[in-house]
């Protein structure tokens, strides 16, 4: 991004707060807060250095505010702004800036959701558009489908490559204790599911989990003196190209082509410098569109590019290494889970799904209906 | 403006209520504008002429939507020949025999009851 120095923050503390079904009666701020207290506690910070605040939730309008009262704060900078799934990787630059500009030292970024528990009609406020609502699309879903029929026609792209997206997935998920999904998946499997949206079964489908977490996002000279290696902002960049699917410029090509190309100008990287890729897999086609906007391959070959087990432990590319939100979890706006796993594997902290030598990890979150796109590239101390 | 005291989306239902597909043209961009708006969004200008589609198109994008319950049914969203493009469904067909690419022409869809007409298509063979 214009104007933000590469690495003048880094993410210093991360946590997932409890993941997949939590206790009974426990309110997404119960979860933002155990993800700040263990992200905290994972840098060696106190509530007390905390200065700035972000927060992105779909059940509370003014979350922030929530979140504020509920750690006794007062902070002299907060942020939630929203934009689904991509939120997280917005307040990353957002801290970034307002640490930059000396309005904040340590900011907490947070987020938490219970949309398993108190089921997806209640976690989230129905917004009706009058030229898509009446129509009964089942949306997310539909509308990614919309988006993987226009890639199936221009490409070829066929299901059995976005089923491998989630097959890779699920092997992932296997080597992550935290995953929710705890069982093999098939190519065939994946084919024969509930049909949800054509071409997408449940299988080509996120998660419905609860979770949340914290990351902690402090100036590089501050970074060096705590607990953990920090993971170094190297490059962020943001796009939106729209908001409801019928008005996407072009179904095949998302905003990442012009946040990945923003990241990597502030980064001074490109693709081939990426060890490990952290991608907001909302749905399978997601994955393939992102590893060519983003510059892995060229548009229309992301599905043959995920076959073969390339993306998959053991592949040439490492991508959603924690499983994703195919099979890690997914409570709806899974951007901080993307930041989280990005910062473990440049620390080393992964056990069996750790990436040897990973020193360049990206983050790249979606929201909306591929509507808004943001990309994190962070780096470990050798990458500064 | 004639329509001082509509919304767009007022106006865009009265069109439908008289079984025609309105659309907004930018005089300054030269281009068709959907949904409808109070500005355009390629210039910034208020100016928005409206018209009528002929009411032809080529599917863009389809999908089936399989509810837990009840009959499966397609959503599309379709281009219409004027150059803008809409969300719909086809029907007439079974809708999973929706084709990208499938010419496609509008009729009115009245629900009843209190929901607005709605724009669906129907197969158009050879136009």
């Amino acid at each position: 991004m214009e104007g933000l120095e590469r690495a003048g923050a880094a993410i210093v503390g991360v946590a997932e707060s409890d993941l997949g079904q939590v206790a009974e009666g426990m309110s997404v701020f119960d979860l933002m807060a155990q993800g700040v207290g263990r992200a905290l506690d994972d840098c060696g910070l106190t509530l007390k250095d905390v200065d700035g605040v972000f927060a992105a939730t779909a059940q509370s309008r003014l979350s922030v505010l929530g979140l504020c009262e509920y750690l006794g704060l007062d902070p002299p900078f907060i942020g939630s702004t929203i934009v689904g799934g991509s939120s997280f990787e917005y307040h990353v630059a957002h801290a970034m800036a307002a640490i930059s500009a000396g309005l904040c030292s340590v900011a907490v970024i947070a987020y938490g959701s219970t949309q398993r528990s108190v089921g997806r009609k209640q976690a989230s406020a129905r917004e009706i558009n009058p030229y898509e609502t009446p129509f009964r699309p089942f949306m997310p879903a539909s509308a990614y489908a919309l988006a993987a029929s226009r890639h199936m026609h221009e490409f070829g792209t066929t299901r059995e490559q976005m089923a491998a997206v989630a097959v890779a997935a699920r092997q992932w998920a296997l080597l992550n204790p935290a995953a929710w999904e705890k069982k093999p998946l098939t190519v065939e499997g994946v084919l024969a599911s509930r049909m949800v949206s054509h071409p997408f079964t449940v299988r080509d489908c996120c998660l419905v989990t609860d979770g949340g977490g914290a990351i902690v996002v402090v100036a590089p000279e501050r970074a060096r003196s705590l607990r953990k290696k920090p993971a170094y902002v190297l490059g962020c960049g943001q796009s939106v190209t729209h908001s409801s699917i019928s008005s996407m410029p072009d179904l095949t090509v998302t905003g990442a082509r012009a946040s990945g190309e923003a990241a990597y100008r502030m980064a001074g990287l490109g693709p081939a410098d990426v060890d490990v890729l952290e991608l907001y897999d909302a749905f399978t086609i997601n994955t393939i569109l992102f590893l060519e906007d983003l510059g892995f391959c060229r548009k229309g070959e992301g599905g043959a590019f995920v076959e073969g087990g390339r993306i998959a432990p053991g592949g040439a590319l490492p991508v959603n290494t924690n499983g994703g939100g195919l099979s890690y979890c997914h409570p709806g706006m899974y951007g901080l889970f993307l930041l989280i796993e990005a910062v473990r594997q440049l620390r080393g902290e992964c056990g069996a799904r750790q990436v040897a030598g990973c020193e360049v990890a990206v983050a790249h979150g979606n929201g909306g209906v591929l509507s808004s796109q943001a990309t994190v590239i962070l780096g470990t101390e050798a990458t500064v | 403006m004639a329509d001082a005291g509509k919304s767009p989306h007022r106006i865009y239902v009265e069109h439908l209520e008289k079984g025609e597909l309105a659309y907004q043209f930018s005089p300054e961009a030269g281009k068709p504008v959907f949904y409808p708006r109070v500005l355009c969004p390629y210039t910034g200008s208020s100016r928005l002429e409206w018209r009528v589609s002929k009411g032809l198109g080529t599917v863009h994008a389809t999908t089936v939507v399989h509810p837990v319950e009840g009959a499966p049914y397609n959503v599309a969203l379709v281009d219409c020949d004027e150059g803008f493009r809409l969300m719909s469904r086809v029907e007439g067909v079974a809708p999973e025999a929706v084709r990208i690419g499938q010419r496609v022409r509008f009729k009115v869809h009245r629900p009843g009851g209190e929901e607005d007409p709605m724009p669906v298509f129907v197969p158009a063979e050879g136009v």
